[in-house]
């Protein structure tokens, strides 16, 4: 099977403060799940970059990444019509199967891009979604317009109250009374935690780290479960709530 | 037509190209992306007598060239390894494996060459010398011919397979550690292993590595291992397996002149799953322009 592929810049463009938006055209075969991510090489970077999809079709992919460091930096500055080295179709992703008929949705940050496209899938499957966004302030909010407009109810969470509501996304939760069934959720490591201690149905976590491979090779992402090590890039991001061990 | 064959210790392989221990597990991962048959051979994940964890994370940390990695020998023991693993192992890869052995002592040493002995599909066993002794203050077997020697000796009494010796760089003297081996009874000796490491973070202040330093690979000690290859090959009559940023045609048949008769690739997998894969298929036309026409002739050609 191939998995590295030339990728195509279409579009790179703001959607946030320090967060953009980057359209990409090549072969998608090797997708096959919403949160699996494709994993970037960068000339004169030795590592590539993991970045999360956040939608797929036939002729491409759409991602949105953080300006954090020279590798996410380098890429703001790129145009369309350049092309890009990835390894495509990484990780287990999100299996919508498991949820209930009203699945709650909670993402932070650059967390809420994978799961746009589970929540589309979410709603093919008839489900009945609510979606969370958690960001620090108003100048960091976006993708919620895209939510929105799939039909679904959306609340977002503001750490200064500067757009929604004021707190995290635990929050947001228990101020607006939402109805659940089960838990898919993207974000920083704190609030999965929160969440995770927060919320009581089951639900699926999506975990981000420093990874060398991308692919399962290297064991550099290797965490512990309650079910045994799991690798962060291939056995997850998506794991279980209940084998999770913080 | 170009022969890319190389003879090791009595086991000819169809070319030098031979994934590192480390960065090609156990070869599934990478079955499922290309016919992992078209490889010399390859050398699978570092195995000890318990099954380990690890290091905590972060374990990565990206470098000029290069990373550092402090995986610190997660595996599953020699026990699941010969039970779970070599038959997984068996059935996408049919040619004989390199089994890499790690230990915190010469008799761990010693327990898990005397297991592997047992498995037909390992046709030679590299011994990592360059883990911390718990019975000697933590120092490395590798850092003294005195206790790689050792090493050598007590797992020879045990196998009848090859046994390579791998050879940490941090030391002062690698050329006396090489050959106190081969007179202890190494079949071989394979070089190098990461160089010694450490990044920091500028905000946190702190190392990258949770573990603080890490082991450097990549294109970044290409050079050093040509060196420590050169003057180890020179000093030895037994085969060298040559490896250290390995990532191209051009530097597979570098790696032969220095006195490889084999070479490892080792990070270029873990940037571009299909760098071995590339290698083979870029050696012929390589090979071509340079005007050689078999490898096993290159062998030692820089001396």
């Amino acid at each position: 099977m191939n998995i590295r592929e030339l990728y195509t810049i279409r579009e790179n463009t703001p959607a946030a403060r320090d967060v953009f938006r980057m359209r990409l055209e090549g072969n998608t075969a090797a997708f096959s799940r919403p949160g699996q991510f494709l994993n970037i090489a960068l000339d004169g970077l030795f590592l590539r970059r993991p970045i999360s999809i956040a939608d797929y079709d036939e002729s491409g992919v759409l991602i949105y990444y953080k300006v954090v460091g020279e590798g996410t930096r380098r890429m703001s500055g790129m145009t369309p019509g350049e092309t890009l080295d990835v390894l495509t179709g990484l990780g287990n992703g999100f299996d919508v199967t498991k949820s209930g008929e009203h699945p709650l949705v909670v993402g932070g940050g650059v967390g809420a891009p994978p799961l746009y496209r589970l929540t589309r899938e979410l709603l093919a499957a008839g489900k009945a979604p609510h979606v969370i966004l958690g960001f620090n302030t108003a100048a960091d909010v976006f993708l919620t317009a895209e939510f929105q407009a799939m039909g679904v109810p959306v609340t977002v969470a503001t750490a200064d109250g500067s757009a929604g509501v004021r707190g995290f996304v635990t929050d947001a939760l228990r101020s607006a009374a939402i109805p659940y069934d089960y838990v898919y959720t993207c974000g920083p490591e704190p609030m999965l935690r929160a969440l995770y201690g927060a919320t009581d149905s089951s639900g699926q976590y999506s975990f981000e780290a420093r990874m060398g491979c991308g692919f399962g090779a290297c064991m550099g992402c290797s965490c512990k479960t309650k079910y045994g090590y799991k690798r962060i890039c291939r056995d997850g991001p998506v794991l279980e709530k209940e084998e999770i061990v913080w | 037509m170009v022969d890319t064959r190389v003879t090791l210790s009595g086991l000819t392989l169809d070319n030098p190209v031979i994934p590192a221990s480390g960065t090609f597990g156990y070869g599934y991962e990478f079955a499922e992306l290309y016919d992992i048959n078209i490889l010399g051979s390859f050398s699978f994940k570092g195995t000890t007598r318990e099954p380990r964890y690890g290091n905590p994370l972060p374990r990565i940390a990206e470098c000029p060239a290069g990373m550092i990695n402090s995986v610190g020998l997660q595996n599953p023991g020699i026990d699941a390894v010969i039970s779970q693993e070599l038959p997984r192992m068996r059935e996408v890869f049919h040619k004989p494996v390199i089994a890499n052995i790690s230990g915190f002592s010469v008799e761990e040493y010693v327990e898990c060459c005397a297991k592997i002995e047992k498995e037909d599909c390992v046709g030679l066993i590299e011994v990592n010398v360059s883990c911390p002794n718990v019975h000697n203050g933590g120092m490395s077997f590798g850092v003294s011919p005195e206790s790689a020697a050792l090493v050598t000796r007590e797992v020879r009494r045990v196998t009848k397979k090859p046994i390579y010796i791998k050879l940490s760089p941090n030391v002062t003297d690698i050329v006396s550690i090489a050959a106190a081996c081969e007179q202890a009874g190494a079949d071989g000796i394979s070089l190098i292993n990461t160089l010694l490491g450490m990044r920091i973070d500028l905000r946190t202040r702190r190392p990258v590595i949770a573990n603080k330093m890490g082991g450097f690979s990549g294109s970044a000690i290409f050079p050093v291992a040509v060196r420590m290859v050169y003057q180890v090959a020179e000093a030895v009559s037994v085969p060298v397996i040559g490896m250290g940023g390995v990532s191209s045609a051009r530097d597979v048949i570098e790696m032969m002149l220095a006195g490889a008769t084999a070479v490892q690739v080792g990070a270029a997998n873990l940037v571009n799953p299909y760098a071995c894969r590339d290698i083979i298929n870029e050696l012929p036309g390589v090979m071509e322009s340079l005007g050689i026409h078999s490898l096993q002739e290159i062998i030692g050609g820089a001396h």
